[in-house]
């Protein structure tokens, strides 16, 4: 502790040689203020979750495949814990696997790694930052040990349901559920706070800030975008909880307003969704510019485009309100925003595809994880104009039409994102590759399954189908054979993806024990990441590294290497 | 989208229109841009002594690949808007005078719908109140007046291409015409409670004759329950 702590006051002071003290399990890996391992921590506690998130969906899957059955490694499902697993489903895939996967767990393994330093600039912060998230964990998962069960009014929990126990009936759940939500996001607001500053300030000598790898910029545009956004949740999340517990009227029929919540929520809420997006897109721009030996295409067209994708994603959220009472007439505004957002998106998707464009392109698994990324999310992409046009909105809101549209967006960020970051950063961390055939199979597998889990979905929306839905039986036109064979699809779907996770398991583990040595630069990219060892020791590098140039210089004609590391002298 | 699901109301051709609108143009982006991909991605694959270009997209030259088309997406996102405008406008932003007036109110977890009754007027005695059983007559304008006794619910009629939440504490005024007799799932679509899937109505589009006639079985089987426009009295207790 005491060598952390001397570390934390001096965190970008350049003599590193200080901390090498042999430190106590509990030091280096518990208590850690080391970026990688609070980034590491993260990313596994995120992993962890991302088991249990999974686990809930195969549950009501399950369920919904076949309602009267005893489902294996659960039993039956009641109404009650239906709506508990479809709420937590939600709440812990977005909060407590795709946050800290993809904004914390990278944004602190890779930004001192990638501008050079050797840790974040507030490492106590930091510290902090993941104690209060592991703790927000625990909470969470608390509330399904509570007496009335964990809370069941979905992950946006809209008031009165959420604010009164008579509606929700769940005395304990729902308070649990709102301060778990409270303190991941303090959490989170910690961790934002060491991005910025660590990127705006100890970047390696010579790095201007457009010698940043895009996957700095999106990751600092996304902190930005969560700190202006997240404020109006946390006043709500107070009111709400004083709603709960304290009888307040914030949110309530009379004296207040129940849609009041859906504003402060959604003007979070879908922000959020491009705080997701960033980093996404920006791992993918590395990768591919790696996987394919190309500069990237417009480079600063993409870090400018990707503030106004910021901006813009502030002034769209009402659009998941178009049938919640809100004026008609701003409908027509915000549907308008919705559609112009594309716009940007637009022009980052196709400034990715033309960095294709004759490259020299190495199928390994994470770029196939990112290819994969691309094209699956065009899908979810291009099926958000359906949702974003409001007259449209009128027949898909809240059926599986909008279910299955949100998770081909969060799916190929989350998942094939998640993937193709664990496979590309698996040899820095732990020095060891994984294993080729292995990775193939887990992606063709699991990326083939995904498509039969939720195209089907689509057709079900098309339908009519509503979503949060114990049991279709009382609906004439939902319960036909047509439609649950549906429902059916998608669920086997789902276990054949499950299946496919197993040689990832296997590779894994396979690659921990007898993986071949990966060396510093087993990729030759360019980035800083890679000049340091693998794994990177404490303090990332004996010498800081020093910058002479971009971070996409490949196949530069006229040089015998087809890459150019940002260090090297030439 | 009458291969999917039935349109019964006067706007559902106009709504199903802009889904195919939507849909011809986002598929011709999304089979362009995944030609695209797949192309380069079988094309440019890795060959011996084959070293990419140097392509860097810093010049408004080769910038133009991505903005020409980005131009094109921003018209195609102006003719979505205009439509969009259009069919929002006559559905959400337009009340046409109405023909039969409804009372509906959600609760955990049944609808309770008051017809007028004999006398054409919503509000007084001889109010119809039903639960879960919502009449209508074809080809007339129909106002639903939306109303919630605790939580948020939302009244939904697929076939209607109808929509809209109901929240305690407001009245809120929707419109549809239906156009095709026959009966047709009523749906909550806003999580509401453990109840929430056990919320089905149905509503039953009839000719006026045959309304007429329903009206009169219920006011005849009706006369003992209490004229009063209650809806407690007909539905079950709210659950607490």
């Amino acid at each position: 502790m005491t060598s952390s702590s001397t570390h934390a006051d001096m965190a970008h002071a350049a003599d590193s040689h200080a901390h090498h003290a042999p430190q106590s399990f509990w030091s280096k890996y518990i208590f850690s203020v080391d970026h990688k391992i609070i980034g590491l921590q993260y990313t596994l506690t995120g992993i962890f979750m991302a088991v249990v998130g999974v686990y809930m969906s195969y549950v009501f899957r399950m369920h919904l495949a076949d309602p009267t059955a005893h489902i294996p490694f659960y039993g039956v499902l009641s109404p009650a814990a239906y709506n508990s697993l479809v709420t937590n489903h939600g709440t812990i895939m977005i909060f407590w696997v795709a946050m800290p996967i993809l904004l914390a767990g990278l944004g602190n393994y890779c930004i001192p790694l990638m501008i050079g330093c050797d840790d974040m600039v507030f490492p106590r912060v930091n510290r902090l930052s993941f104690q209060i998230f592991f703790l927000s964990t625990v909470l969470l998962l608390v509330g399904f040990m509570a007496p009335g069960g964990a809370f069941g009014g979905a992950w946006t929990s809209y008031p009165p349901l959420s604010a009164k126990v008579e509606y929700n009936l769940t005395p304990h759940g729902n308070v649990i559920w709102l301060l778990a939500v409270a303190l991941e996001i303090v959490a989170f607001l910690l961790g934002g706070i060491n991005f910025v500053t660590t990127a705006m300030n100890s970047r390696a000598k010579g790095m201007k800030m457009f010698d940043m790898p895009v996957l700095v910029w999106m990751i600092v545009i996304a902190t930005i975008i969560f700190m202006m956004s997240v404020g109006p949740l946390v006043a709500g999340a107070v009111m709400l909880l004083l709603d709960q517990t304290l009888g307040t009227h914030f949110f309530a029929a009379q004296g207040g307003d129940p849609v009041l919540w859906q504003h402060l929520f959604w003007f979070f809420g879908h922000p959020e969704v491009y705080v997701l997006l960033l980093p996404e897109l920006g791992v993918v721009c590395e990768i591919i510019c790696v996987f394919s030996r190309k500069p990237l295409f417009g480079y600063k067209t993409i870090v400018y485009t990707t503030f106004m994708v910021g901006i813009l994603s502030m002034i769209v959220w009402a659009h998941h309100q178009f049938i919640a009472g809100i004026d008609p007439r701003m409908a027509s505004i915000f549907s308008l925003t919705t559609i112009i957002i594309s716009i940007p998106v637009a022009v980052i998707m196709f400034a990715m595809i033309a960095t294709l464009f004759k490259g020299s392109i190495e199928f390994k698994a994470p770029m196939l994880w990112s290819i994969g990324l691309i094209v699956e999310f065009l899908l979810g992409g291009v099926t958000g104009i359906y949702l974003g046009s409001s007259a449209l909105d009128v027949y898909f809101h809240d059926t599986y039409f909008v279910v299955a549209h949100f998770h081909y967006t969060l799916i190929p960020l989350v998942a094939f994102g998640g993937f193709a970051i664990f496979t590309y950063y698996f040899p820095k961390v732990t020095g060891k590759m994984l294993d080729e055939r292995l990775g193939q199979i887990h992606f063709w597998g699991s990326a083939i399954a995904f498509n039969f889990i939720f195209i089907p979905l689509f057709f079900s929306g098309l339908a009519g189908e509503h979503r949060r839905i114990y049991d279709y039986s009382g609906f004439a036109e939902l319960a036909t054979p047509q439609m649950q064979s549906l429902r059916t699809m998608a669920t086997h779907a789902l276990l054949v993806m499950l299946a496919f996770q197993i040689p990832f398991v296997i590779n894994v583990i396979k690659s921990l024990l007898k993986g071949a040595p990966a060396g510093a630069n087993p990729w030759k990219a360019n980035t800083l990441e890679w000049t340091a060892d693998s794994p990177p020791p404490h303090g990332n590098w004996a010498e800081l590294p020093e910058v002479h140039r971009g971070p996409y210089e490949y196949s530069v004609p006229g040089r015998e290497q087809d890459y150019w590391p940002q260090n090297a002298p030439n | 989208m009458n291969h999917w699901i039935k349109g019964a109301s006067s706007y559902a051709a106009d709504i199903d229109g802009l889904f195919w609108l939507v849909t011809a143009l986002i598929g011709f982006w999304f089979i362009v841009a995944q030609g695209i991909v797949i192309y380069f991605a079988l094309k440019y694959r890795r060959k011996e002594g084959v070293k990419a270009a140097y392509i860097t997209g810093k010049s408004w030259r080769e910038l133009n690949w991505v903005f020409i088309p980005v131009v094109l997406v921003v018209m195609c996102d102006g003719w979505i808007d205009v439509a969009t405008a259009s069919v929002w406008h006559n559905v959400k932003e337009t009340l046409p005078p109405a023909d039969q007036k409804v009372g509906v109110t959600a609760q955990q977890w049944a609808w309770t719908f008051r017809h007028e009754g004999p006398d054409g007027k919503l509000g007084t005695p001889d109010d119809i109140v039903t639960v879960d059983d919502l009449h209508v007559v074809v080809n007339k304008v129909i106002h639903v007046d939306l109303q919630s006794k605790d939580v948020l619910h939302s009244f939904s009629i697929p076939v209607m291409r109808f929509k809209q939440d109901t929240i305690p504490g407001r009245s809120i005024t929707g419109w549809f015409k239906p156009i095709l007799p026959g009966v047709y799932d009523v749906q909550c679509a806003e999580i509401c409670g453990i109840g929430h899937g056990y919320m089905p109505a149905r509503i039953t589009v009839q000719t006026q004759a045959d309304y007429d006639a329903w009206m009169k079985s219920i006011a005849a089987g009706a006369t003992a329950l209490p004229g009063t426009p209650s809806a407690a009295a007909t539905s079950p207790a709210p659950q607490k």
